[in-house]
Protein backbone atom coordinates (compact mmCIF):
# COMPACT_ATOMS: atom_id res chain seq x y z
CA UNK A 1 0.00 0.00 0.00
CA UNK A 2 2.92 2.28 0.36
CA UNK A 3 3.77 1.66 -3.15
CA UNK A 4 0.33 2.76 -4.24
CA UNK A 5 0.24 5.83 -2.03
CA UNK A 6 4.00 6.53 -3.44
CA UNK A 7 2.59 5.90 -6.79
CA UNK A 8 -0.11 8.27 -6.76
CA UNK A 9 1.51 11.10 -5.02
CA UNK A 10 4.22 10.67 -7.99
CA UNK A 11 1.88 10.74 -10.15
CA UNK A 12 -0.07 14.03 -8.51
CA UNK A 13 3.40 15.46 -8.32
CA UNK A 14 4.24 14.77 -12.04
CA UNK A 15 1.04 15.91 -13.24
CA UNK A 16 2.80 19.64 -12.42
CA UNK A 17 1.18 20.59 -9.15
CA UNK A 18 4.33 20.85 -7.40
CA UNK A 19 4.85 24.43 -6.87
CA UNK A 20 4.00 23.81 -2.66
CA UNK A 21 5.19 26.91 -0.44
CA UNK A 22 6.48 26.16 2.76
CA UNK A 23 3.98 26.71 5.44
CA UNK A 24 6.82 29.52 6.83
CA UNK A 25 5.02 30.94 10.38
CA UNK A 26 7.66 31.90 11.87
CA UNK A 27 6.62 34.95 14.03
CA UNK A 28 8.26 38.43 12.41
CA UNK A 29 9.16 37.48 9.37
CA UNK A 30 10.44 39.78 6.41
CA UNK A 31 6.78 40.46 4.72
CA UNK A 32 6.28 43.50 7.04
CA UNK A 33 2.72 42.10 8.34
CA UNK A 34 1.81 42.18 12.22
CA UNK A 35 3.08 39.79 14.64
CA UNK A 36 -0.82 38.46 15.21
CA UNK A 37 -1.52 38.10 11.12
CA UNK A 38 0.67 35.10 12.03
CA UNK A 39 -1.08 33.91 15.48
CA UNK A 40 -4.71 34.17 13.90
CA UNK A 41 -4.84 33.09 10.03
CA UNK A 42 -7.10 36.01 8.90
CA UNK A 43 -8.28 33.96 5.88
CA UNK A 44 -9.13 31.02 7.86
CA UNK A 45 -11.32 33.21 9.93
CA UNK A 46 -12.88 35.18 7.51
CA UNK A 47 -13.87 31.31 5.94
CA UNK A 48 -15.53 30.01 9.53
CA UNK A 49 -17.27 33.13 9.60
CA UNK A 50 -18.82 33.27 6.29
CA UNK A 51 -19.96 29.61 6.61
CA UNK A 52 -22.16 30.05 9.18
CA UNK A 53 -24.99 31.37 7.03
CA UNK A 54 -24.47 28.89 4.36
CA UNK A 55 -24.86 25.93 6.59
CA UNK A 56 -28.06 27.45 8.23
CA UNK A 57 -29.16 27.40 4.56
CA UNK A 58 -28.09 23.76 3.53
CA UNK A 59 -29.08 22.66 6.89
CA UNK A 60 -33.09 24.27 6.59
CA UNK A 61 -33.43 22.68 2.52
CA UNK A 62 -32.65 19.83 2.79
CA UNK A 63 -34.51 19.14 6.23
CA UNK A 64 -37.38 20.63 4.61
CA UNK A 65 -36.74 18.32 1.79
CA UNK A 66 -37.04 15.34 3.88
CA UNK A 67 -40.25 16.92 5.59
CA UNK A 68 -41.52 17.19 2.05
CA UNK A 69 -41.09 13.89 1.32
CA UNK A 70 -42.23 12.17 4.09
CA UNK A 71 -45.40 14.56 3.74
CA UNK A 72 -45.95 13.63 0.32
CA UNK A 73 -43.70 10.73 -1.10
CA UNK A 74 -45.31 11.24 -4.99
CA UNK A 75 -43.26 14.62 -5.28
CA UNK A 76 -40.02 13.24 -4.04
CA UNK A 77 -38.56 13.28 -7.48
CA UNK A 78 -39.54 16.91 -8.95
CA UNK A 79 -38.73 18.01 -4.82
CA UNK A 80 -35.18 16.33 -4.92
CA UNK A 81 -34.60 18.59 -8.23
CA UNK A 82 -35.28 21.48 -6.82
CA UNK A 83 -33.26 20.66 -3.46
CA UNK A 84 -30.23 20.33 -5.22
CA UNK A 85 -30.47 23.56 -7.39
CA UNK A 86 -31.16 25.21 -3.69
CA UNK A 87 -27.96 23.18 -2.69
CA UNK A 88 -26.15 24.85 -5.08
CA UNK A 89 -26.95 28.42 -4.95
CA UNK A 90 -26.38 28.67 -0.98
CA UNK A 91 -23.27 26.45 -1.27
CA UNK A 92 -21.84 29.43 -3.72
CA UNK A 93 -21.40 31.75 -1.06
CA UNK A 94 -19.82 29.42 1.19
CA UNK A 95 -17.17 28.89 -1.94
CA UNK A 96 -16.82 32.15 -2.20
CA UNK A 97 -16.15 32.53 1.14
CA UNK A 98 -13.20 29.77 0.44
CA UNK A 99 -11.99 31.30 -2.60
CA UNK A 100 -12.01 34.81 -1.56
CA UNK A 101 -8.59 34.77 0.55
CA UNK A 102 -6.59 33.37 -2.29
CA UNK A 103 -7.30 35.99 -3.91
CA UNK A 104 -7.58 39.16 -1.54
CA UNK A 105 -4.17 39.89 0.22
CA UNK B 1 14.47 27.87 15.10
CA UNK B 2 14.81 30.36 12.57
CA UNK B 3 17.73 29.21 10.77
CA UNK B 4 16.90 25.75 11.12
CA UNK B 5 13.90 26.54 9.15
CA UNK B 6 15.83 28.26 6.18
CA UNK B 7 18.90 25.13 5.95
CA UNK B 8 16.23 23.00 5.81
CA UNK B 9 13.86 25.19 3.44
CA UNK B 10 16.71 24.22 0.71
CA UNK B 11 15.95 20.73 0.76
CA UNK B 12 12.13 19.92 1.74
CA UNK B 13 9.96 19.62 -1.38
CA UNK B 14 6.72 18.10 -0.93
CA UNK B 15 8.54 14.30 -2.02
CA UNK B 16 11.20 14.83 0.59
CA UNK B 17 8.92 16.02 3.55
CA UNK B 18 8.20 13.79 6.64
CA UNK B 19 6.62 13.79 9.20
CA UNK B 20 10.05 14.97 11.79
CA UNK B 21 12.29 15.66 8.89
CA UNK B 22 12.38 19.06 10.18
CA UNK B 23 10.15 20.50 7.29
CA UNK B 24 6.95 21.56 8.47
CA UNK B 25 4.04 20.09 6.68
CA UNK B 26 4.02 21.13 2.65
CA UNK B 27 0.83 23.04 2.80
CA UNK B 28 -1.32 23.66 -1.09
CA UNK B 29 -1.02 26.94 -2.19
CA UNK B 30 -2.25 29.77 -4.76
CA UNK B 31 1.00 28.63 -6.45
CA UNK B 32 -0.27 24.95 -7.33
CA UNK B 33 -2.64 26.62 -9.47
CA UNK B 34 -0.29 28.10 -11.89
CA UNK B 35 1.57 26.40 -14.30
CA UNK B 36 4.90 26.70 -16.75
CA UNK B 37 3.53 26.88 -19.94
CA UNK B 38 4.56 24.64 -22.74
CA UNK B 39 5.08 28.02 -24.71
CA UNK B 40 3.86 31.46 -25.08
CA UNK B 41 2.60 33.23 -27.82
CA UNK B 42 3.39 37.13 -26.96
CA UNK B 43 2.17 37.30 -23.57
CA UNK B 44 -0.38 34.86 -23.47
CA UNK B 45 1.27 31.24 -22.07
CA UNK B 46 -0.29 27.91 -22.81
CA UNK B 47 0.35 25.42 -20.46
CA UNK B 48 -1.56 22.26 -18.79
CA UNK B 49 -4.92 24.07 -18.18
CA UNK B 50 -5.05 25.21 -21.97
CA UNK B 51 -4.12 21.64 -22.89
CA UNK B 52 -7.06 20.03 -20.42
CA UNK B 53 -9.77 22.28 -22.22
CA UNK B 54 -9.02 21.28 -25.79
CA UNK B 55 -8.86 17.64 -24.80
CA UNK B 56 -11.88 18.06 -23.13
CA UNK B 57 -13.52 19.74 -26.76
CA UNK B 58 -12.13 16.50 -28.56
CA UNK B 59 -13.47 13.89 -25.95
CA UNK B 60 -16.78 15.55 -26.02
CA UNK B 61 -16.80 15.96 -29.87
CA UNK B 62 -15.20 12.50 -30.62
CA UNK B 63 -18.01 10.93 -28.04
CA UNK B 64 -21.20 12.39 -30.13
CA UNK B 65 -19.56 12.06 -33.38
CA UNK B 66 -19.37 8.31 -32.46
CA UNK B 67 -22.64 8.32 -31.18
CA UNK B 68 -24.68 10.10 -33.78
CA UNK B 69 -22.95 10.19 -36.74
CA UNK B 70 -25.34 7.44 -38.22
CA UNK B 71 -28.32 7.39 -36.21
CA UNK B 72 -30.67 4.81 -36.22
CA UNK B 73 -34.28 4.56 -34.93
CA UNK B 74 -33.74 1.94 -32.82
CA UNK B 75 -30.65 2.91 -31.00
CA UNK B 76 -27.60 0.38 -30.57
CA UNK B 77 -24.21 0.88 -28.33
CA UNK B 78 -22.76 4.38 -28.25
CA UNK B 79 -26.18 6.05 -29.18
CA UNK B 80 -27.45 4.97 -26.38
CA UNK B 81 -25.33 6.46 -24.22
CA UNK B 82 -25.78 9.90 -25.92
CA UNK B 83 -29.18 9.45 -26.16
CA UNK B 84 -29.26 9.39 -22.42
CA UNK B 85 -27.03 12.28 -21.85
CA UNK B 86 -29.48 14.49 -24.64
CA UNK B 87 -32.21 13.38 -22.94
CA UNK B 88 -30.81 14.28 -19.39
CA UNK B 89 -30.17 17.83 -20.37
CA UNK B 90 -33.28 18.05 -22.66
CA UNK B 91 -36.06 16.61 -20.02
CA UNK B 92 -33.91 17.87 -16.66
CA UNK B 93 -32.66 21.20 -17.93
CA UNK B 94 -34.44 22.30 -20.80
CA UNK B 95 -38.40 21.89 -20.80
CA UNK B 96 -38.65 23.10 -16.70
CA UNK B 97 -36.97 26.04 -17.69
CA UNK B 98 -37.83 26.67 -21.51
CA UNK B 99 -41.00 24.48 -22.24
CA UNK B 100 -40.99 22.65 -25.54
CA UNK B 101 -39.76 26.14 -27.71
CA UNK B 102 -36.52 26.06 -26.04
CA UNK B 103 -35.57 22.92 -28.24
CA UNK B 104 -33.00 25.24 -30.35
CA UNK B 105 -30.84 25.69 -27.13
CA UNK B 106 -30.85 22.22 -26.87
CA UNK B 107 -27.18 22.06 -28.87
CA UNK B 108 -26.23 25.04 -26.71
CA UNK B 109 -27.40 23.54 -23.44
CA UNK B 110 -25.76 19.89 -24.22
CA UNK B 111 -22.97 21.36 -25.60
CA UNK B 112 -22.31 23.36 -21.98
CA UNK B 113 -23.00 20.62 -19.70
CA UNK B 114 -20.67 18.00 -20.94
CA UNK B 115 -17.90 20.59 -21.45
CA UNK B 116 -17.66 21.75 -17.77
CA UNK B 117 -18.49 18.03 -17.17
CA UNK B 118 -15.40 16.70 -18.84
CA UNK B 119 -13.15 19.42 -17.85
CA UNK B 120 -14.22 18.98 -13.99
CA UNK B 121 -13.78 15.26 -14.32
CA UNK B 122 -10.09 15.82 -15.56
CA UNK B 123 -9.80 16.49 -11.62
CA UNK B 124 -9.80 12.77 -10.36
CA UNK B 125 -8.55 11.13 -13.56
CA UNK B 126 -4.73 10.43 -12.92
CA UNK B 127 -2.73 11.55 -15.12
CA UNK B 128 -4.30 15.21 -14.88
CA UNK B 129 -5.07 15.77 -11.74
CA UNK B 130 -6.22 19.36 -12.10
CA UNK B 131 -9.87 20.67 -12.77
CA UNK B 132 -9.23 23.41 -15.86
CA UNK B 133 -12.53 25.23 -14.12
CA UNK B 134 -10.33 26.05 -11.35
CA UNK B 135 -8.61 28.48 -13.61
CA UNK B 136 -10.89 31.37 -12.90
CA UNK B 137 -10.62 32.90 -17.15
CA UNK B 138 -12.59 29.86 -17.92
CA UNK B 139 -15.84 29.90 -16.16
CA UNK B 140 -15.45 33.68 -16.54
CA UNK B 141 -15.27 32.48 -20.29
CA UNK B 142 -18.53 30.64 -19.57
CA UNK B 143 -20.24 33.26 -17.72
CA UNK B 144 -19.45 36.06 -19.92
CA UNK B 145 -21.04 34.14 -22.65
CA UNK B 146 -24.10 33.60 -20.97
CA UNK B 147 -24.34 36.74 -19.78
CA UNK B 148 -24.23 38.54 -23.73
CA UNK B 149 -26.83 35.65 -24.59
CA UNK B 150 -29.31 36.81 -22.13
CA UNK B 151 -28.52 40.35 -22.44
CA UNK B 152 -29.31 40.43 -25.81
CA UNK B 153 -32.02 38.37 -26.12
CA UNK B 154 -33.97 40.37 -23.39
CA UNK B 155 -32.71 43.36 -24.91
CA UNK B 156 -33.96 41.90 -28.75
CA UNK B 157 -37.53 40.80 -27.14
CA UNK B 158 -38.37 43.29 -24.79
CA UNK B 159 -36.93 46.00 -26.16
CA UNK B 160 -33.73 48.10 -24.48
CA UNK B 161 -35.89 50.15 -22.51
CA UNK B 162 -38.79 47.72 -21.97
CA UNK B 163 -35.98 45.09 -21.14
CA UNK B 164 -34.51 47.00 -18.45
CA UNK B 165 -37.76 48.32 -17.15
CA UNK B 166 -39.03 45.26 -16.64
CA UNK B 167 -36.08 43.77 -15.10
CA UNK B 168 -35.64 46.82 -12.40
CA UNK B 169 -39.43 46.90 -11.63
CA UNK B 170 -41.22 44.35 -10.64
CA UNK B 171 -45.08 44.55 -10.66
CA UNK B 172 -46.94 45.20 -7.66
CA UNK B 173 -44.21 47.18 -5.96
CA UNK B 174 -45.81 50.74 -3.89
CA UNK B 175 -43.93 53.68 -5.54
CA UNK B 176 -41.98 54.71 -2.67
CA UNK B 177 -39.50 51.75 -2.37
CA UNK B 178 -38.53 52.43 -5.81
CA UNK B 179 -35.24 54.21 -5.34
CA UNK B 180 -34.06 51.52 -2.92
CA UNK B 181 -35.72 48.40 -5.14
CA UNK B 182 -34.67 49.56 -8.49
CA UNK B 183 -30.76 49.66 -8.19
CA UNK B 184 -30.53 46.47 -5.92
CA UNK B 185 -32.42 45.03 -8.93
CA UNK B 186 -30.44 46.42 -11.90
CA UNK B 187 -27.47 45.37 -9.94
CA UNK B 188 -28.52 42.04 -8.87
CA UNK B 189 -29.23 41.06 -12.63
CA UNK B 190 -26.91 42.65 -14.82
CA UNK B 191 -23.84 42.37 -12.16
CA UNK B 192 -24.27 39.19 -9.94
CA UNK B 193 -25.79 36.98 -11.90
CA UNK B 194 -22.84 36.77 -13.62
CA UNK B 195 -20.40 36.94 -11.20
CA UNK B 196 -21.88 34.30 -8.97
CA UNK B 197 -22.38 32.07 -12.11
CA UNK B 198 -18.46 32.33 -12.68
CA UNK B 199 -17.50 32.24 -9.13
CA UNK B 200 -19.98 29.53 -8.01
CA UNK B 201 -18.11 26.99 -10.59
CA UNK B 202 -14.82 28.26 -9.97
CA UNK B 203 -14.78 28.27 -6.04
CA UNK B 204 -16.28 24.72 -6.18
CA UNK B 205 -13.52 23.23 -8.34
CA UNK B 206 -10.99 25.27 -6.10
CA UNK B 207 -12.01 23.49 -3.12
CA UNK B 208 -11.99 20.29 -4.23
CA UNK B 209 -9.01 20.62 -5.66
CA UNK B 210 -7.42 21.94 -2.44
CA UNK B 211 -9.00 19.65 -0.33
CA UNK B 212 -7.61 16.58 -2.31
CA UNK B 213 -4.26 18.44 -2.35
CA UNK B 214 -4.32 18.96 1.35
CA UNK B 215 -5.36 14.88 2.15
CA UNK B 216 -2.88 13.61 -0.47
CA UNK B 217 -0.09 15.82 0.68
CA UNK B 218 -0.84 14.83 3.95
CA UNK B 219 -0.88 10.98 3.81
CA UNK B 220 2.92 11.02 1.88
CA UNK B 221 3.67 13.84 4.48
CA UNK B 222 2.82 11.34 7.86
CA UNK B 223 3.72 8.51 6.14
CA UNK B 224 6.82 7.37 8.30
CA UNK B 225 7.92 4.36 10.18
CA UNK B 226 5.82 5.04 13.35
CA UNK B 227 2.67 5.56 14.76
CA UNK B 228 2.13 8.33 12.20
CA UNK B 229 1.21 5.12 10.11
CA UNK B 230 -2.51 4.88 10.68
CA UNK B 231 -2.74 8.59 10.42
CA UNK B 232 -1.19 8.61 6.79
CA UNK B 233 -4.00 5.43 6.53
CA UNK B 234 -6.87 7.85 8.11
CA UNK B 235 -5.66 10.22 5.64
CA UNK B 236 -5.37 7.93 2.65
CA UNK B 237 -9.18 6.80 3.51
CA UNK B 238 -10.66 10.67 3.82
CA UNK B 239 -8.80 11.07 -0.02
CA UNK B 240 -11.28 8.07 -1.40
CA UNK B 241 -14.07 9.39 0.64
CA UNK B 242 -13.15 12.82 -0.91
CA UNK B 243 -12.66 11.83 -4.53
CA UNK B 244 -16.18 10.16 -4.19
CA UNK B 245 -17.75 13.48 -3.00
CA UNK B 246 -16.07 15.30 -5.89
CA UNK B 247 -17.46 12.99 -8.19
CA UNK B 248 -21.32 14.40 -7.13
CA UNK B 249 -19.56 17.97 -6.77
CA UNK B 250 -18.53 17.94 -10.86
CA UNK B 251 -21.39 16.76 -12.26
CA UNK B 252 -24.11 18.93 -9.81
CA UNK B 253 -21.53 22.08 -10.86
CA UNK B 254 -22.05 21.07 -14.26
CA UNK B 255 -25.81 20.58 -14.14
CA UNK B 256 -26.68 24.18 -11.96
CA UNK B 257 -24.46 26.14 -14.29
CA UNK B 258 -26.43 24.82 -17.22
CA UNK B 259 -30.07 25.12 -15.59
CA UNK B 260 -29.52 28.45 -14.44
CA UNK B 261 -28.19 29.69 -17.70
CA UNK B 262 -31.74 28.21 -19.35
CA UNK B 263 -33.34 29.73 -16.36
CA UNK B 264 -31.52 33.08 -17.43
CA UNK B 265 -32.31 32.28 -20.82
CA UNK B 266 -36.41 31.99 -19.85
CA UNK B 267 -36.18 34.98 -17.80
CA UNK B 268 -34.80 36.92 -21.23
CA UNK B 269 -37.96 35.75 -22.77
CA UNK B 270 -40.48 36.23 -21.06
CA UNK B 271 -42.18 39.84 -20.63
CA UNK B 272 -42.80 40.95 -17.01
CA UNK B 273 -42.37 39.30 -13.89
Amino acid sequence: MQQLVHLHHVLYVASGAHHAVLAATTPGSSSGNPIWYHIINLGALTYGLAAIGPGVGIGLIFGRTIESIARQPEAAGRVTGLMWIGFALTESLALIGIAVPFFIK
Amino acid sequence: MNHVLAAAASTCSPSTAHLGSGCGYPAPSINDFYFTPFFKIGSVGFGKPGLLVILSVLIVLTFFWFAFHSPKLVPRGVQNVGEMGILFVRDQILRPQLGKRGDKWLPFLVSLFFFIWVNNIFGIIPIFYFPAMSKYGYPVALAGMVWIIYMFLGMKHQGVFGYFRNMSVPTGAPWWILPLLVPIELFSNILVRPFTLSVRLFANMLAGHVLLAVFTLATWYLLTLSISLVYATASFVLVILLTGLEVLIQLLQAFIFTILTATYISGAYETAH
